[in-house]
């Protein structure tokens, strides 16, 4: 807590019963009065998220009000999975969240194997968990480059985009894809892994660690970025369940909520997964605890690749793929993305194609109720900061 | 009566801004845009290639390729040796890169940076989306073809278009310049009751001014 | 999770309940029962986590399914709430009370299904649609494709490989000449 009361003299806790006035618990803004502006953060933005926008209202460079505009990334994925087959519901599912498409790829096709009842041969389970793994790898250090350039720092995004690029590529050798990759689909895996692959996925996993530790000095051991980052947008444990904040954001303030150790899926029982958590609740804790993620994220990445087994099927024997009907029914499959819980309710009719598919997105509330809440009363500049660091990823919010 | 006549035409030029208030009408101007003619030939040359050396992007990530446009930017790819550089305001911006699909709320503020954007400027547009409607062909909220609402100069395909690819396009866009092709902006002028009929149709809420300067 | 069904079955008569699997249980109950049925699970039987509220429509039935996801952290247990509610007159309560982001999700399905929440903070404001005239895209009655074409231009030379067709006739090209072949479904 000793970060919070540093921060006092910031004017986070400043006294703010007098100024803007408040009438029944509501600030009174009067944008007549000359005593505030209201503009707009987004879409056209380099401070935003994505495509999203936040109409603030500001007085000098206080935020006193804000809220999130979405819908410029909305592309009706519901409707249109209710109007293609099963198997067509692949290529578009993969789009809704485009850092990390892999937890909507193996969660549509969990949901389509659980009401179908088909089980997935072993290897396949293996070979899921590793691109999930490798996945949030990928999207974690794309959040690194993001966190540090809303701050100004632009060498960190240097850094870790280029390192992000070389898991594509390890993801384009093992896939095919390098950002949309359609490797999970129904049943199984599309391919085995390439040979020489565990070889390049250690190497890079050394390299990978290599960049970590220059990142840890230069970012998260700067002063400039402890300043400003300590203090800011702090949740607190009662927030969690009243906002529904999930993930990162939820584990910074204490929750133990981790959906691979709390309902394990795929191969997470036997892997040694640690729940990270921290007490503080603020971005820099929000920050420490996704580097710690990376590193388990790597050190899983390295087990699955000693444990994969070698022989196997990768595929389980499905029905006629073009003319499948799943019977009548409804399943919530969720898994554990970056940001947090992501799931897939699925409702099948009995008939070739979805009834409803719903894609619950992590940052669904990370983004809108949550961000207009911790965004009152910080600096304009920012709010950059705490929008990265709650890590929102608005095509997944509004699909 | 002749000088009346001319006023008569002027007013006929103008912009309308009809959707606007009656008190917001005086804040936006209601002047129509003009063509820019070129210079004599090797003067336009030697614009051209000097146009097409520093390009600036305008950094609006409108659709899921700007993703690709990170790596682009940074270490691997790093577009700054093509003379490419991001720019935070469309007024500093001569290149605008549609990252794919564009949504109706989305192609409202695509209009308006467009038109913010001082000339000369080009757009690339990115993916199979901005084409034909890509994968989202009968999604009610994305629309089907880019250049019935802004002009493109340069496609490129694939969903999404790797980052060679996306150098590649950029390179097509400098021959392009340089052999002075690209015409867009004047091209936009021309047809441009034609621009604003087609946008005025899937933008509904109108509530700008005819012509965002 | 057997002794929770009871004791809610006790409460209140189910009208239905289906164990999905062993972390997922579903059950339906009547809209005028739904939001004391929320309340409790949420205050005394510790589902402290909406996951999401959604709605599905059934249009054969003239109805509309609203499901609101809860899950528990004590016992690891997710328990899909189910009710539904009338498609012509659709109108249920907000529980914006119980969740801070209930609201969210009841501006999305008023948006996008036209199901009112009378109370609910912002339902009227538009979500993810801008300037809309039509009915509420997630209907079933409402047809995309049809919809896409009437409003956006189409680029000529699209063609479309529906997978069934394509396979049909890279399979079977010679499918009528040769009559050596014989399918079972023809």
């Amino acid at each position: 807590m000793s970060n919070l009361s540093k921060n006092k003299y910031k004017g986070y806790d400043a006294d703010r019963s007098k100024y803007p006035e408040t009438r029944n618990g509501e600030p009174v803004i009067d944008l007549d009065s000359h005593k505030f502006t209201k503009m707009w953060q987004g879409p056209q933005h380099p401070g935003v998220t994505g495509n999203m926008s936040v109409e603030i209202i500001v007085n000098g460079d206080e935020i006193v009000h804000a809220q999130t505009h979405v819908g410029y990334l909305h592309r009706g994925f519901e409707k249109l999975m209710e109007r293609r087959k099963y198997i067509q519901c692949f290529p578009l599912v993969c789009r809704i969240c485009v850092p990390e498409p892999d937890t909507n790829e193996y969660l549509v096709s969990a949901a389509m194997e659980e009401l179908a009842d088909i089980t997935v041969p072993e290897k396949a389970l293996w070979l899921r968990t590793l691109n999930l793994e490798m996945s949030r790898i990928a999207s974690y250090l794309m959040w690194i480059g993001g966190q540090a350039g809303s701050l100004g720092m632009g060498t960190i995004g240097q850094w870790t985009v280029g390192m992000r690029d070389f898991w594509l590529d390890l993801f384009e050798e093992m896939t095919g894809g390098r950002v949309y990759h359609m490797y999970m689909v129904p049943g199984g895996v599309r391919k085995d892994l390439p040979d020489g692959f565990i070889r390049k996925a250690r190497d890079l996993i050394v390299r990978t660690r290599k960049l970590l530790r220059d990142v840890e000095n230069s970012f998260l051991s700067n002063a400039v970025v402890k300043s400003r980052l300590q203090g800011l947008g702090v949740i607190t444990p009662d927030m969690v369940d009243e906002y529904g904040i999930v993930g990162p954001n939820a584990r910074s303030c204490g929750k133990e909520y981790d959906i691979r150790l709390n309902n394990p899926y795929l191969k997470y029982d036997e892997l040694d997964v640690k729940m990270i958590t921290s007490t503080v609740g603020d971005a820099f804790s929000r920050a420490q605890l996704r580097y710690d993620d990376i590193h388990q994220s790597l050190d899983l990445v390295s087990e699955i690749l000693k444990r994969i087994p070698v022989e196997g099927k990768i595929q389980a024997e499905m029905p006629n793929l073009l003319n499948w009907k799943i019977p009548a029914g409804q399943t919530y499959v969720k898994a554990e993305s970056t940001r947090g819980e992501h799931g897939f309710y699925m409702v099948s009719d009995g008939t070739d194609k979805p009834r409803r598919v719903f894609a619950r997105g992590a940052s669904y509330t990370h983004a809108i109720s949550v961000l207009e809440k911790l965004a009152q009363n910080i600096s304009l500049s920012d709010l950059a900061a705490l929008m990265v660091s709650l890590h929102t990823c608005p095509p997944e919010i509004e699909r | 009566m002749n000088k009346k006549h001319n006023d008569e035409i002027e007013n006929q030029m103008k912009l309308a801004n009809e959707s606007l208030p009656e008190r917001e009408r005086a804040l936006f101007a209601d002047e129509r845009p003009s063509t820019v003619e070129a210079f004599n030939k090797y003067y336009e040359g030697f614009l051209n290639w000097a146009r097409s050396r520093s390009l600036w992007m305008l950094a609006f990530g409108t659709g899921c390729g700007a993703t690709e446009l990170r790596p682009l930017m940074t270490s691997r790819y790093d577009m700054s040796r093509y003379g490419i550089a991001p720019r935070p305001t469309p007024r500093q911006a001569s290149v605008f890169v549609i990252g794919g699909y564009a949504s109706i709320k989305t192609i409202k503020r695509i209009v308006r940076s467009y038109e913010q954007m001082q000339g000369p400027k080009y757009v690339i547009a990115l993916g199979s989306c901005t084409i034909n409607g890509g994968m989202y062909f009968d999604s009610y909220n994305t629309i089907n073809r880019l250049d019935y609402y802004i002009p493109v100069d340069v496609y490129i395909a694939g969903c999404m278009p790797r980052p060679e690819a996306l150098i590649a396009g950029f390179n097509r866009l400098k021959e392009k310049i340089r052999a002075g092709e690209c015409e867009g902006m004047n091209l936009y002028v021309e047809k441009f009751d034609w621009y604003k009929e087609n946008q005025k149709q899937i933008i509904k809420d109108w509530n700008m001014p005819d012509y965002n300067w | 999770m057997e002794q929770l069904i009871k004791k809610i079955n006790g409460m209140i008569r189910l009208r239905a309940y289906k164990k999905q699997r062993e972390s997922l249980h579903f059950f339906t109950v009547e809209e005028a029962q739904l939001e004391m049925i929320l309340s409790h699970l949420k205050n005394y039987e510790g589902f402290t986590h909406l996951a999401f509220l959604q709605a599905v429509d059934f249009i054969e039935d003239g109805k509309f399914q609203l499901t609101y996801m809860l899950y528990n952290y004590e016992t690891k247990m997710n328990i899909g709430v189910l009710t539904l509610i009338d498609r012509e007159e659709a109108e249920t309560a907000s529980i914006h009370k119980l969740w801070a982001h209930a609201w969210q999700y009841q501006r999305e399905i008023h948006e996008m299904y036209g199901i009112d929440f009378p109370g609910s903070p912002r339902v009227k404001e538009s979500f993810v649609l801008e300037g809309w005239e039509e009915m509420p895209p997630m209907r079933r009655d409402f047809d995309t494709k049809e919809y896409s074409e009437r409003t956006f231009y189409q680029r000529p030379g699209r063609s479309t490989n529906d997978p069934a067709e394509y396979m049909k006739e890279k399979l079977y090209r010679n499918y009528p000449q040769s009559p050596a072949i014989r399918r079972d479904d023809e």
